[in-house]
């Protein structure tokens, strides 16, 4: 993916109010068509892991999605990033702090182990461990006894039984279930503790798949799957296995689709951005992916704090006429913004009040413009925005920067940096002269994680120093929600709040592009850009 | 001749030690964090960072670094790459991939290269001559991934006598297509080389002398003008050799091939040290090697050539 390092969220929630999820909603739509061979091999696209697969050591795509395939969480996600139990039986919380998570009886690892509460305390324990130095270990932070600095036990967590155990986090978080779908929280068997390096070569998971043997894994070559036959929860597979093959570049994958050796391609390369809707027609995929992307103007900057800032912002985002350039310079691959999360969270709508603001609308941008003028004159102060210039954002900054100089006619210029590292320097240490791209990956789908850690006042990534006290107090009320529907609702107004300040100026959602061959049906992605292999049925 | 070679294979050491050290200071000065790197878009807590950091030396200077690095070489032992394999591994995986693609590709360009640069040059002027010269001209202008991506997409996907990219394990006719787009280039250059040296052989004394002493065309054209021409030949093969060996960097990521030129040049993306300095010094063995091997085939093909 181009968009580097955009954001991790892993900020406690600040909640209270009982919650149970336990008969959460099943989202996950039944396979339609053909019931396919159910020995036949699905062939996708891949990339070497850049780890072994221990799950909490794998935060990257390449393995991400082996190791996806291999185990089974607490829970899983449907298409739609909503989730269903699949080893738990029930997650449930009074107060959304202290939470008791039952599992289903009789599950097992593929070497016969029973999959119990001690195989999840056991896992997030070693992936806690700050000397076992695992990518993922933050994700655990909002347990209690995490450290970032030494080694130390979680404990918030308590096995009652087999399988019952006890989470007990540092603070309310509502929505916390709504993470446990992610590679981070899979269990571990007893066997992956004596060697995990060996493990990692070999992993023995619980998932809708299984290693197809020990040399399944061919570095640098491919991956082979096979249907794991004990597996009985909500993923079970629809084929017989799957072969991710692993590519040094999208194109050779892209050619492997068209020469009818590979079955699923889930990203096409930009060389034929332009071809594969007409050549692959309703086997092509187009689809909004969780990756918000707009630009910020910073509050500390001379014209864009108070209501001329207001005016202002609102007047350039008019300005933007986002359908075009989403059209003529991403050929159709990006969405235009409707809000501040993206289509495949729960909860997401184009409906906000306040959401024309997003809306091209020349002659109204330029009557607020002329607005905040009359407030304090802006002169032919020079209008800059910052990208990094290693990303491929060129073509879209300058089309923005015109549009913008365009119809407000003042003097607007793209303001590259060399690096993605230099750029958030810039935004860290409050040296922007201007505007600044911004974007945001959801870690998991929660409408909760797109906002807090971007908007709230004095939060990890509000760079540019955002502050609303209504905003705020909402954004709390919402993660204190009694139910997931509830909480949504009152994110949806704390929406409405931003639509009015823009602390962020939305520009479009990226998009996961894919193809898949005539030979397979029912190819559907996840929230994640990820097809959910299981339910792919082929011949 | 002993001693020539003994000779040649000591110079290999201090050109080895010079070559690892600047690939390696090359490679640390780099710009961005290869530990980072590791996590795609999800950064991992800076502890988490720091401590692999210290597992690999890189907090180290350079020259700790490296002698760290060069004690292991001595040992037989090229580290371990960040992703957690050893690189004699991925080196044992892909250099045979390799060889074999570059073996397949010489094999072409020599076989085809030879005989066509042969003929024409037997048959200066002529039309054969002519049609030779100009196509040889086409091949040499074209940049290979244009023929790459032109011959994968023609003969590949649209007529389907290939498969498109190379499939696991690299079988020997997978490897056919890529072989051919590699041996374009060396193709043309030894056709062009073949066909002067046969036109200046051709003139020489002895030739007129072999002719006139009513040798038949049949044996004066293979061993007394061919033997004689080859030399120029198989000077550019050797290098060719080393260069397919090396810097199929582009055919093999058309192709998918899972040799040595992909993996250097995802290694040096990743800006992963070891698994670079690595494949660079094995290149540079081989190089060596492969050129000590043409100088000595030189006097077999030359009697007057000798090695004291």
């Amino acid at each position: 993916m181009k968009i580097k390092r955009i954001g991790v969220a892993a900020i406690a929630l600040a909640a209270a109010g009982a919650l149970a999820l336990s008969g959460c909603t099943s989202g996950g739509e039944e396979p339609t068509g053909s019931a396919g061979d159910p020995s036949a091999i699905i062939t996708t696209n891949g990339s070497e892991p850049q780890n072994p697969l221990i799950p909490t050591n794998t935060t990257e795509t390449g393995g991400g999605k082996i190791v996806t395939s291999i185990f089974a969480g607490l829970v899983s996600y449907t298409a739609e990033g909503e989730i269903e139990n699949d080893v738990a039986e029930s997650i449930e919380s009074e107060d959304g702090q202290h939470w008791t998570v039952t599992l289903k009886e009789g599950q097992t690892f593929t070497n016969g182990e029973e999959v119990t509460a001690n195989s999840f305390v056991d896992a997030w324990n070693y992936g806690a461990l700050f000397s076992n130095a695992q990518g993922a270990s933050y994700f655990f932070d909002n347990i209690e006894g995490f450290s970032y600095e030494e080694d130390s036990e979680l404990t918030g967590l308590k096995v009652v039984d087999d399988l019952t155990f006890t989470v007990d986090l540092v603070a309310p978080e509502a929505d916390w279930p709504l993470r446990l779908g992610y590679t981070a929280y899979f269990p571990l068997p007893e066997v992956a503790f004596e060697d995990m390096e060996a493990f990692g070569e070999n992993p023995i998971g619980n998932g809708p798949y299984m290693l197809a043997g020990e040399d399944a894994w061919a570095h640098d070559e491919k991956i082979d799957l096979v249907v794991n036959p004990d597996y009985d929860g909500v993923r079970k597979a629809q084929n017989g296995g799957l072969t991710i093959i692993f590519y040094a570049s999208q194109d050779a994958a892209y050619a492997d689709v068209q020469g009818g050796n590979l079955d699923v391609l889930d990203a096409v390369p930009d060389s034929a951005l332009e071809t594969y809707e007409d050549e692959f027609g309703d086997r092509a995929v187009n689809q909004p992916a969780a990756i918000f992307q707009g630009f910020n103007m910073p509050y500390y900057l001379e014209h864009w704090s108070g209501e001329e800032g207001k005016l202002r912002r609102a007047a350039i985002s008019m300005a933007i006429n986002r359908e075009e350039i989403t059209d003529v310079i991403f050929q159709g691959t990006r969405t235009p913004a409707t809000d501040f999360t993206s289509p495949v969270i729960a909860g997401w709508t184009d409906e906000l009040e306040g959401s024309e603001v997003l809306d091209y609308n020349p002659e109204e941008a330029q009557k607020l413009w002329a607005e905040a003028d009359a407030i304090a004159p802006y002169g032919d102060t020079v209008f800059d925005l910052a990208y990094n210039a290693d990303g491929g954002h060129q073509a879209w900054v300058d089309a923005v920067v015109n549009s913008i100089a365009n119809t407000l006619g003042i003097q607007a210029v793209g303001k590259p940096y060399p690096t993605f590292a230099a750029a958030l320097d810039d935004r860290e240490n409050q040296r922007l002269t201007g505007g600044t791209r911004a974007g945001w990956q959801g870690d998991y789908p929660s409408m909760y994680n797109f906002l807090a850690p971007l908007y709230q006042t004095g939060a990890g990534s509000n760079y540019e120093l955002y502050t609303s006290e209504e905003f705020d107090s909402l954004v709390k009320e919402g993660a204190q929600a009694g139910t997931v529907e509830e909480a949504t609702e009152i994110f949806q107004q704390a929406q409405e709040v931003l639509l009015q300040d823009l602390p962020s100026i939305p520009l479009w959602y990226s998009n996961v592009t894919g193809v898949s061959a005539d030979t397979v049906d029912n190819v559907v992605f996840g929230w994640d850009s990820v097809p959910l292999y299981h339910q792919i049925t082929k011949g | 001749m002993l001693w020539y070679t003994g000779k040649r294979l000591l110079q290999v050491i201090p050109v080895l030690l010079g070559a690892t050290f600047l690939i390696y200071f090359m490679v640390f000065a780099m710009p961005g964090d290869p530990i980072a790197a590791l996590y795609g878009d999800r950064p991992p807590a800076p502890g988490v960072i720091e401590q692999i950091r210290e597992q690999y030396h890189l907090n180290d200077p350079l020259i700790v670094q490296y002698f760290y690095y060069l004690a292991g070489i001595f040992q037989g032992d090229f580290g371990v790459s960040y992703s957690g394999q050893p690189v004699n591994e991925i080196l044992a995986r892909t250099f045979p991939v390799t060889i074999r693609l570059a073996l397949l590709a010489i094999f072409f360009e020599m076989v085809a290269g030879i005989v066509i640069g042969l003929v024409s040059g037997l048959r200066k002027g002529g039309i054969f001559d002519a049609t030779g010269l100009g196509a040889s001209l086409v091949i040499i202008s074209l940049p290979i991934f244009v023929v790459g991506f032109a011959a994968q997409y023609f003969l590949g996907i649209q007529l389907g006598w290939f498969r498109p990219t190379v499939s696991s394990g690299a079988p020997i006719q997978d490897l056919i297509l890529p072989a051919l787009v590699l041996a374009t280039v060396g193709f043309a250059q030894i056709v062009r080389l073949t066909r002067s040296s046969v036109i200046e052989t051709s003139g020489l004394d002895f030739v007129r002398t072999a002719s006139s002493k009513g040798l038949t065309r049949r044996r004066v054209v293979p061993v007394h003008i061919l033997r004689n021409s080859l030399i120029p030949v198989v000077t550019y093969l050797g290098t060719d050799f080393g260069v397919l060996l090396v810097g199929a960097t582009v055919t093999e990521g058309i192709f998918n091939v899972p040799g040595v030129g992909r993996t250097l040049y995802q290694a040096v993306l990743r800006g992963e040290g070891p698994t670079v300095v690595s494949f660079v010094t094995i290149m540079v063995l081989m190089y060596l090697i492969v050129n000590l091997l043409i100088d000595l085939l030189y006097a077999v093909l030359d009697p007057r050539i000798r090695y004291a």
